[in-house]
This record gives C-alpha cells, structure tokens and sequence, in this order.
C-alpha cells in the first residue's frame, strides 16, 4: 500500500425518508489531491459534504479521516479534528467584525477556561494574542486585513466568500471542503480564484474537494473529478475523461430521448 | 484617548461612585434608597438576560424561577431560628436548615450556586431546543417552581411565604454586584468564549462546523446567567424581608426583558440606562393609578393602570425605536472622548 488516504467514503447512503439523496457513495482521497465533485442540481453534492462534516448522520456506511472512523461524531468534532468547509450559502457571522469571523474558527484550540477568560490571566492573554495574530495573518493571505474591523454582512459578496474560506482555514485544517466557491463570479474572479485555491492548497498543506458547477474551474484546477447524478456516483476520473464521458454528457444535457 | 486612560477613568468613575453610594447610604430617604437598590437588581438581572439572549441568543424566559430559587435559598440561610420558628407554624423547617444562620455574604453565594445548580439540570435538556420551544420549557420550569415552592410545606412554608428576612441589602450590597455582574458578562462576552457564543447567536450550523461546541457553551452562557441571577434572588429577599410564591410569576420576567428591549438587545449599557429609567418609571406612574379629579368629574383610581402605560409604552417603543436605546452598542471612554470634543468644538466655533 502506497501512501494511505487522508479521507475515505465508504458506501454512504444517505436517506430522508423516502428520498435517497446518497446511494452508496465512496470517495477516497490521499493527502495533497485537489477533486473536485460534479453534477446536476439536486444530485447529492452538499448532502456529501453534510454526511462528511457529521451535520447527518448516514443511514448507511462509513466516514474515515486518517484512518479513523469518525461516522455520526458531532460537527465540531470533525471539525477540531482536521476537517473545515465553506458552505454553498455562504454563512458568515453577519455582525461580527471580519477579523472576529475567524477569531471564532481558533476558539477551538482555546486551552483556558471561561474563568481564565474572565480574569484576562497571562494564560488567557497569550492565547488571545496568539490567535489575533494568527488570524490577521490569514486575512492577509486572503487578501481581506484592510478590513479586519468590518461588518462581515456588510462585505461585497467575492470578499464573503474568501473571508469564508480563511474562516475555515483558522481551525487549521488538514482537509477543506469547499461547497461552491466560484458560484456567482465573473470570469476573472474565477481565473484568480483558481490561482488561490492551487496558492491554499500549497501553502497550507491541504487536501481539498470541492463541489463547482464552474466548469472552467473544475476542469482547469482538479486533478480527478467525480460525478454524482440522483445521489450516485456515474463516473470517476480525470478532467479530460470525465469531458468525454457519454455518461456524464447525458446526465447534464439530457438523455438522446429527450432531445 | 488610549486603553489606559480608560481604565484609569473607570477606575475613578467607580471610586467616585462608589463614594456617592456610602454618602447616599447614609442621608438618602427610605423610598429614593429602595429604589435605586431595585434599579441595581434589575440592572443584574438584564445583564444576565443579556448574556442568554442578546449574546448567545437562546430566548429563555425562566428568569423569574432563578430568581424565586435564590430568594428563597438566601432567605432561609439568613433568617434567625427563632423567626424559622414563628414562620413555620404549620408544619416545623426540616434540618438541618432549622438550625442554621449565615452571614449575608455566604448566603448570596450559596443562592447563586443553587440557582446554577437548577440552571444546570433546566438547561441541559431545554437548552437542546430552539427558538419558541425553549422559551416555552423555560417558563414552564419557573412556573414548576412556583407550584414545587408552594407545597414543600417544610422546606419554603408554603403559600405562607417567609416573614422577618434580616434586611442586610443595602445600595453598598446590591449596586456591588450588579457592577460585579457587569463585569464578569462584559470580560466574558468580549473574550473567546463571548465569539463562540456571538457565533451561536449569528449562525448556528456554521458556528458548530468550525468547532463550536453548541451545547457546552449554550449551557455555560445558561449557567453563569442563573448563578447572577440567584444572588439578585437573594439581594431581592433580603430587600424585601418578606417574600412568596406569589412574588415571582411571569411578571417579573416580562419586566426584565422590556428591560432589556427597551435598553437594546446585546448592549449592557443599554440595560443600565434603561433600568434607571424603568423602575422609576414605574413609582411615577402610580400617580395613573390613584383617584384624580378632572374638572368635577371624579374618577377613581384604577389598579393596574400602570401596567396598560407600560405596554402601550412598549409597543410605541417597538414600532419607533426597534433597536431599543443602544441598538447593540456600548458607552465606551473612546467614544465618550469624540462626543465630548465635538460639543467643545461647536461652542469654541460659536
């Protein structure tokens, strides 16, 4: 066995009620790949990432991060472990300022207890100062620490996104999951995108899968794409493949019958 | 205007304040006395309104049964046993509580760790619920109070009440901790913890996907809320020397959170102000409530007039003025410093 996978989908089935939104997904990825995962609205994307990040719990199946079982563990259990996302939505903490949206994501390797918080103790303070540097470090990186002191709400909709993505980065993760990161750019917010994210996954060590309906983005950065469609896996392999699969051509325009 | 300065200017303003309050002590009447005491209690019990709700956001509406646990646990431990005697007529105070006596300050902790105790066991499983389903529990658990307070005969006298509480708050005791009260709220909203609860407040999917422990921090929040809360029980009991079941209904919780409303969600400087407008609010209008004689028609006084101008007050305030006094701010020396410099800037210009 070569190097092990850093994440590993075993089988999931993911049920809500009477609706299969996963069947029977894997996925395996060693460390320092860039995947991207593909298809049609509704075809299982996010429901992925929710069963990956532990917001469901699968009906079927299991979930490795490192070779450990982390099926059905809490969100910020993964989370702490190694695991961060964005989200298709973006999700900020709107009144909070910019620099306090990742201050948050560091609130987990906290080793002071609220007393220590309340007493401002030297431990605490150390901490704290620690994690603002860290913090205005990352928002540096992405570009965002000229308005650390900001509303979050109040950032232009390119700004949320990256500020999303250095929140995700502040829990230090080994794997990021990014749900839609290039939804509602132009062409040249999307070319620099895709240098940022190859510029993340470099830089900070990273393992990174991400869902884009982008094609541009997608085929330009990835290097293997898999393609879900009514929750199942239809193809897996690189960009040039997957382009001139049948299976996939037919899922996105529609089968020769319907034409 | 730096940090230093500041806390430097904090420092002397509490001095001074606190100066005032031993003068006051001594040559302010009764009635003004009494008042500012309540303003204290309600200031404590707003703050801790806020750090539930304005910071972390869960909406409980159980404050009114902390603060009947920390009445009742303070009076019990500061009466003398030969009032325990009298009171308890019925049926004698069970041990060993019937031969106890403690000094105020033991006491006042002793309520808050009970009422943390009942935070504890209230908020682990309402605090897994949301939005209208934790309001709903919550005022279900003070009234469970209510109604256990009544029938534990031998515990809290019942129906009876308890009579001759030694009245030890003073405007020392009670204006000490609710600066106390404002302190610890305002380190812990403003540190890491008070992100993780913000966080919550804002979004609480996201908030756990980057590692925030919903459950212990809402009930962390939920805890040290109900700890303040039981001492201003206490400092209420020890106020009023005479307290009951009866004492404690949704009543006051409503008055904490038009408090709170009134002053601004999430700002504690809010909650100060309008505390200090409310409860004395509250003693002027009960001119509304007694008889008056307009031009030869008499009409007689009406109980509870005071409550319909409060709400009509609150629902003027609702419509004109959403975000409440503060609107989520707070007074800072900085901001102090600009307003200050502005005015002086005007009137060297006029």
């Amino acid at each position: 066995m070569s190097t092990p996978n850093i994440l590993k989908v075993d089988n999931v089935t993911m049920q809500f009620g009477g609706v299969v939104a996963l069947a029977d997904f894997s996925l395996e990825m060693k460390e320092g790949e860039l995947a991207g995962l593909i298809g049609p609205n509704g075809a299982g994307k996010t429901t992925a990432f929710n069963v990956i990040t532990g917001i469901y719990k699968p009906t079927k199946g299991r979930v490795y991060f490192d070779s450990k079982d982390i099926t059905g563990l809490r969100p910020d259990k993964i989370a702490a472990l190694g695991i961060a996302r964005t989200f298709q939505n973006i999700r900020l903490f709107p009144t909070l300022s910019v620099l306090d949206n990742v201050l948050v994501a560091s609130h987990l390797r906290l080793r002071s207890s609220p007393w220590e918080a309340i007493a401002r103790l030297p431990k605490y303070n150390k901490e704290e100062e620690l994690n603002r540097r860290e913090a205005m470090e990352l928002l540096e990186a992405v570009g965002l620490a000229d308005v650390a002191h900001e509303q979050a709400g109040g950032l232009p909709y390119g700004q949320q996104r990256r500020l999303e993505i250095a929140r995700a980065l502040a829990t230090r993760p080994k794997v990021l999951l990014l749900d839609e990161p290039g939804a509602g750019m132009s062409v040249e917010e999307i070319n620099e995108l895709m240098g940022f994210i190859c510029r993340i996954l470099r830089d900070f060590g990273l393992t990174i899968l991400l869902i884009e309906h982008q094609m541009r983005l997608v085929m330009g950065i990835c290097q293997w794409i898999q393609v879900l469609n009514y929750g199942r896996t239809i193809a897996r392999g690189t960009p040039l493949e997957i382009q001139n699969n049948p299976k996939v051509i037919e899922a996105y325009l529609g089968g020769k019958g319907d034409a | 205007m730096d940090e230093k300065i500041g806390k430097i200017l904090t420092a002397v303003f509490l001095l001074l304040f606190f100066g005032w309050l031993y003068w006051a002590q001594q040559n302010l009447n009764p009635y003004l006395t009494r008042i500012l005491i309540l303003c204290a209690i309600n200031i404590i019990l707003a703050t801790t309104f806020n750090l539930v709700f304005g910071y972390t956001g869960q909406f409980s509406l159980g404050h009114a049964g902390f603060v009947c646990v920390g009445a009742y646990t303070a009076a019990l431990l500061t009466m003398d046993i030969t009032q325990k005697k009298a009171n308890f007529f019925l049926a004698p105070l069970i041990w060993p509580l019937n031969s106890i006596q403690w000094p105020f300050l033991p006491s006042l902790l002793a309520a808050g760790s009970v009422a943390a105790l009942f935070g504890l066991i209230v908020g682990m499983p309402a605090l897994r619920l949301r939005g209208d389903y934790l309001a709903l529990s919550t005022l279900g658990f003070a009234e469970i109070i209510r109604v256990v307070i009544v029938n534990l005969q031998r515990v809290t006298n019942g129906a009876l009440g308890l009579k001759g509480i030694p009245s030890y708050t003073n405007l020392l005791w009670s204006w000490g901790w609710a600066i106390l009260a404002i302190f610890i709220v305002k380190r812990l909203g403003d540190s890491s913890y008070g992100r993780a609860f913000k966080a919550i407040r804002e979004d609480e999917i996201a908030a756990q996907s980057m590692g925030v422990n919903l459950f212990y921090h809402k009930l962390l929040a939920f805890t040290i809320a109900s700890f303040l809360t039981g001492v201003s029980g206490g400092l209420l009991a020890n106020l009023l020397s005479t307290i009951d079941p009866n004492a404690f209904t949704f009543f006051l919780t409503f008055q904490v959170v038009s408090i709170v409303v009134l002053g601004g969600v999430g700002s504690l400087t809010g909650s100060v102000i309008s505390s200090l407008i409310y409860i004395p609010l509250g003693e002027l209008l009960r001119a509304v409530e007694s008889p008056v004689t307009i031009a030869g028609l008499h009409i007689p006084g009406i109980p509870g007039m005071r409550m319909v101008a409060f709400s009509i007050m609150l629902l003027l305030l609702i419509l004109f003025y959403r975000k409440g006094l503060m609107g989520g701010r707070e007074f800072s020396w900085q901001w102090f410093w600009a307003r200050v410099q502005l005015v002086l800037g005007k009137q060297s210009e006029g």
